[in-house]
């Protein structure tokens, strides 16, 4: 894989103008997620309503990838309900880690084929996701 | 000055490509290669002489014992102290930790003070904090100016009722050489011992630990050419005479009876169970090494390095750099822009180019710079002035690929 091919234009797009970007006012569920090897850090927040996440805004800072991944998880999740999201989370970790069988359409997620050729980029890649879980957890508490 | 085509010679890593580019290792504070006689040291040790140190009455277990022994005192010679205050242990950070649970843990009580910097590594800071939950002292911070000097306008003060002063000799993440003669002398005359952790100094420049006059001084093997897993904590002798063990085991007693053991002498008693004996002796070969170069040529040759970089990367733009000491090796702290220095690393790679990026265990100094990372090259007496040509050209393409966010 080339240089372009990781830093294409809609990762570096999602990157420059981040979807979803931001706070919210009253969130029912927040997580800070950060990444000690490198010093990234994703907030996460929703609004959950019957049993759908109504509202979602990310923030923080970080490499294209990790910013990035977490704009289109932003996209990918907005409007949709809870067993779907957590079935979609399952299908973006098997993809990412090559481990297990993808069963659904990730859609653009699936440019990031090329940060499994690099382990210490999978990190970056997944920081917004590991949020993700940690919120869906939450919603189920 | 440094033969560096020579030079490279002795580092077969080198001459490898990497993405089909030639390889550039600038990640020296990271960990140094090693030259080739090194390698054959430990291979030598394993294929022809490996046996336990200290112990065996038979011809290979002596000529090992003889090979740790002679390591000591090349090591003893290297820092200007004798061989008895010359602790072998896994590495700096062993080092450190040693001093605090066996000195600090004796020493230290509610109230007292330690005295660190804002620019330690986490090995000089971590190891008091597990320290102070337990034994309740008061941890005081020498600041850190926009330059990336330690301000020592006020160390009378920090120094009061300060029982320890723990500095680094070099930023590992700016490259400032700290005065640490400046810092002992204002210690000592407070009362307080000094530890200087010297693992980006030793590799760098001369040392003599008697001139600088500190109590404790700590050092890895790794990134002096030697092995991984070897380090070195030197302390004075009547000190290390004082301090209890900190682990106990074979090799570091004198009698064991049911109800009490008593210890061996200096340097043996900090040195229980089987020590790394292939490391020890690859660290007295990568000493000799050091030697036949010279600590003063490495050292000018690193501040040539420096000069010439720091203006290119000035006309390159785009770039800052973090940390502008007047006094400091090879090491180059920079950011550019909104491009986050995971992404530069990621480029370079690309293009053949090894540097590190991150906090470098030195979140307290980011949050003092208020970035969250930083992109780092490192020198070594082997990098040459052609590598800073293609580094530069390879932050040129960062750049590029980021023309639109940065």
């Amino acid at each position: 894989m080339s240089l372009r091919e990781l830093y294409q234009e809609i990762v570096m797009d999602h990157y420059s103008d981040p979807r979803n970007f931001g706070k919210l006012e009253e969130a029912d569920y927040h997580v800070h997620v950060n990444n000690p090897s490198c010093g990234d850090e994703i907030d996460l927040e929703v609004i959950v309503e019957n049993g759908k996440i109504e509202q979602v805004k990310f923030n923080g800072h970080g490499c294209v990838l990790s910013q990035a991944s977490a704009s289109m998880m932003t996209e990918m999740i907005k409007g949709k309900d809870l067993t779907e999201i957590e079935d979609i989370a399952d299908n973006f970790r098997c993809f990412i880690t090559g481990k297990g069988e993808v069963k659904i359409d990730l859609q653009d997620l699936e440019i990031f084929e090329g940060v499994k050729q690099f382990p210490l980029r999978v990190k970056c890649a997944c920081l917004s996701w590991s949020a993700l879980r940690e919120i869906l957890k939450k919603t189920q508490q | 000055m440094i033969d560096s085509t020579k030079i490279r010679e002795d580092f077969p890593i080198l001459h490898q490509k990497i993405n089909g580019k030639q390889f550039v290792y600038f990640d020296n504070a990271a960990t140094s290669q090693k030259p080739k006689s090194v390698v054959e040291a430990i291979s030598d040790y394993y294929n022809n002489y490996n046996a336990n140190v200290h112990r065996g009455l038979y011809k290979i277990s002596a000529l090992a014992t003889e090979a740790y022994n002679n390591a000591r005192q090349k090591v003893a010679n290297f820092i200007g102290a004798t061989p008895q205050e010359v602790i072998f242990t896994s590495g700096t950070t062993a080092s450190i930790n040693l001093v605090a649970y066996s000195w600090g843990q004796e020493n230290l009580k509610e109230n007292d003070v330690v005295v660190l910097s804002e620019m330690e590594h986490h090995s000089n800071i971590v190891p008091w904090h597990i320290l102070q939950k337990r034994l309740g002292f008061i941890l005081r911070f020498i600041e850190v100016d926009e330059n990336g000097c330690l301000q020592l306008d006020d160390l009378t003060e920090k120094c009061k009722d300060a029982k320890l002063v723990s500095v680094t000799h070099i930023s590992n993440t700016l490259g400032t050489i700290n005065p640490i003669e400046k810092i002992v002398k204002i210690a000592h005359d407070n009362g307080a011992k000094v530890l200087i952790d010297g693992a980006q100094a030793i590799p760098h420049m001369p040392v003599d630990v008697k001139k600088i006059g500190c109590d404790f001084y700590a050092f890895s093997g790794h990134k002096m050419c030697g092995p991984t897993g070897v380090g070195v904590l030197w302390g004075k002798e009547q000190i290390l005479e004082s301090m209890p063990p900190f682990f106990g085991g074979g090799s570091m007693i004198d009698e064991v009876h049911l109800d009490y053991s008593t210890y061996a002498q200096l340097p043996n008693k900090f040195e229980a169970g089987t020590m790394n004996i292939a490391q020890v002796i690859g660290l007295g070969v990568a000493i000799d090494y050091l030697q036949s170069i010279g600590l003063d040529n490495i050292l000018a040759h690193e501040q040539q390095m420096v000069e010439v970089a720091l203006e290119k990367l000035q006309s390159l733009g785009g770039v800052r750099i973090i940390g502008n000491a007047k006094h400091r090796v090879g090491v180059i702290s920079f950011d550019m822009g909104k491009i986050h220095p995971h992404d530069i690393a990621t480029i370079l790679d690309y293009e053949g180019i090894a540097i590190r990026a991150g906090h470098h265990c030195t979140q307290p100094l980011m949050t003092k710079f208020s970035v969250p990372a930083t992109a780092r090259a490192s020198f070594y007496f082997y990098n040459t002035i052609d590598e800073i040509d293609l580094f530069v050209k390879g932050l040129q393409k960062v750049k590029e690929i980021f023309h639109r966010v940065s």
